[in-house]
């Protein structure tokens, strides 16, 4: 049977490869640092559940001291000339569209398969094991028929993956910031903080400091990555769910929603919101969540009204 | 009370422009050490806590299959799938692309468009041609806004596709967090409750953009 320890083979084994070529890449002045971090979470991925929980800590204090003190970095060009790009695509137009596709197909696919056929993979994770099932069938289609060196999708995807460069990990670095925040009780204090704001005994009044605290949260975050797990621990579980009963599914999925409508309001979302205002060279840095805002703002509370009529 | 200091932390790294990895470390321990949790005790829970989270960071895994459709010239013709829908005016062409980009990204395509990617050498050039072609003496003000919403428009499509994805990192976030309460949730779920919200901003922002090309209109005539 198939279980989510296959995908993170995959993925070690994927991120060594990637370290591996970082660290041979010479045209980069930072490849020590960039073969070091990915090799690190390479480890991870591969060995991780045998690192012991002080050694994981480890771990992550060294992937933050080579970022933290600007070891990784892209080595510039790599990427195939643009008229080679449009030349090929002429010749290979929806066959790159299909073989795009495939992932979320084999995903999908998967995902209900995996549930109905027992003992094939593990039906807790069929999402995460058709997802990555689809991206090795995906691979195999588009190289048998494009026929590349055979390094290539490996350089690119390294090439990419630098271009992102420590943000690759940011999400799961703020997803372990909510564990610490939930063990010193953060999320208690949020909420004994909002707590004294909601009427008691208000379903409606707990629906709206659940969603405006997330959109709010979130703009101070810059992440609704962060947001969440706080909100859920100080309004969403001990109220929405657990006392009025609430559909967890429909508080969390429509509540990081809420947040997400924080993120289009928020400089800290830099690489959404002032990012592309400097791209294309407008005046007002701000220019983005001034468009934003007016969209923002309504959709904010239509989804507050969504959870208060779905989850109840 | 003394626990909040992570999240003052948080803020003002950002602010300042700290190295984020650097800021979400600093807040995680003096947030523990807020606490009364010793220095040990805080690593060790940040590394447990981050070997439970390796699923949020396997996405990566498809970066050598898009690396691949990327130099054999997926941008290229996704960009001719978008050119061919020309002709349009300032709010169709930006909703059509708000259509377009909340589709890809809802089957997973969330790096197939973005600000360098598309916006920029395209949606943006577009819709300033579409909306000069409706008033000739576009003033920069009116260039800016315009420009500006081209970016709104592909941040809203993508934020309100993706979560219908079922393997995108904040579905997976949300399965773990409700896993450590107790609660097993299948991905498809929380997929199924974006769809709701995917309309709504659909519908707010199309008529958003329909107001804009109006607006855009109704200056032609007042300066005409």
């Amino acid at each position: 049977m198939i279980t989510l320890d296959f995908v993170y083979v995959l993925a070690g084994l994927t991120f060594a490869l990637f370290a591996v070529l970082g660290l041979a890449d010479r045209s980069n002045p930072k490849r020590l640092g960039n073969g070091l971090f990915w090799g690190l979470l390479a480890l991870s991925m591969l060995g991780g559940d045998y690192l012991g929980d002080f050694g994981n800590g480890l771990l992550v204090l060294a992937l933050v001291a080579i970022a933290g003190t600007g070891q990784i970095g892209r080595a510039p060009g790599g990427e195939v000339a643009a008229e080679v790009q449009a030349e090929r695509a002429t010749k290979y137009g929806n066959f790159l569209l299909l073989v795009a596709l495939i992932i979320p197909a084999v995903a999908l696919i998967g995902t209900f398969l995996f549930k109905e056929v027992a003992g094939l993979a593990d039906p807790k994770q069929a999402t995460l094991i058709s997802l990555a099932l689809g991206v090795l069938i995906a691979l195999a289609v588009g190289m048998v028929r494009l026929k590349p060196p055979p390094l290539l999708p490996l350089q690119q995807g390294r090439r990419l993956l630098d271009s992102v460069g420590w943000a690759a990990i940011l999400p799961q670095m703020l997803a372990s910031l909510g564990a610490v925040f939930a063990l010193a009780g953060v999320g208690d204090v949020v909420g004994g903080l909002i707590g004294t704001a909601i009427p008691q005994g208000s379903l409606f009044g707990a629906v709206l400091a659940f969603g405006l605290g997330m959109a709010l949260f979130t703009m101070v975050m810059g992440n609704a990555f962060a947001a969440f797990p706080v909100m859920l621990a100080a309004v969403g579980m001990p109220l929405l769910i657990k006392q009025y009963g609430g559909d967890p599914a429909v508080v969390a999925a429509i509540g990081m929603l809420a947040g997400f409508c924080g993120t289009l309001m928020t400089p800290m979302a830099a690489n959404f919101n002032l990012v592309p205002a400097a791209l294309l060279e407008l005046k007002n840095p701000y220019g983005v969540i001034k468009a934003q805002i007016g969209t923002a703002v309504p959709l904010l509370a239509v989804n507050i009204l969504f959870i208060w009529l779905f989850a109840f | 009370m003394l626990v909040l200091i992570g999240i003052i932390i948080i803020i003002a790294g950002f602010l300042l422009r700290f190295n984020p990895l650097l800021v979400i470390m600093a807040s995680a321990l003096a947030t523990g050490l807020a606490a009364g949790l010793d220095l040990t005790a805080i690593v060790a829970a940040f590394g447990k806590a981050f070997n439970d989270t390796r699923y949020v960071s396997i996405i990566w895994i498809v970066l050598p299959v898009i690396g691949l459709l990327e130099a054999y010239g997926l941008q290229q013709h996704a960009r001719t799938v978008i050119g061919r829908m020309k002709g349009a005016t300032l709010g169709r062409l930006l909703t059509s692309y708000l259509l377009l980009r909340q589709g890809m990204a809802a089957v997973g395509l969330t790096s197939v468009a973005g600000h360098a990617q598309t916006v920029r050498p395209l949606v943006a050039p577009m819709a300033e041609a579409a909306a000069e072609a409706a008033n000739p003496g576009l003033s920069d003000d009116q260039r800016e806004e315009v420009k500006a919403h081209a970016a709104a428009t592909d941040n809203i499509g993508l934020f309100f596709g993706e979560d219908i994805f079922l393997a995108i990192g904040s579905i997976l976030l949300m399965k773990g967090v409700l896993e450590g309460y107790g609660y097993q949730i299948e991905p498809l779920h929380f997929s199924l409750w974006a769809i709701p919200t995917a309309i709504a901003a659909f519908l707010i922002h199309g008529f958003r953009l329909r107001r804009l090309d109006r607006r855009m209109a109704a200056k032609t005539e007042a300066g005409a």
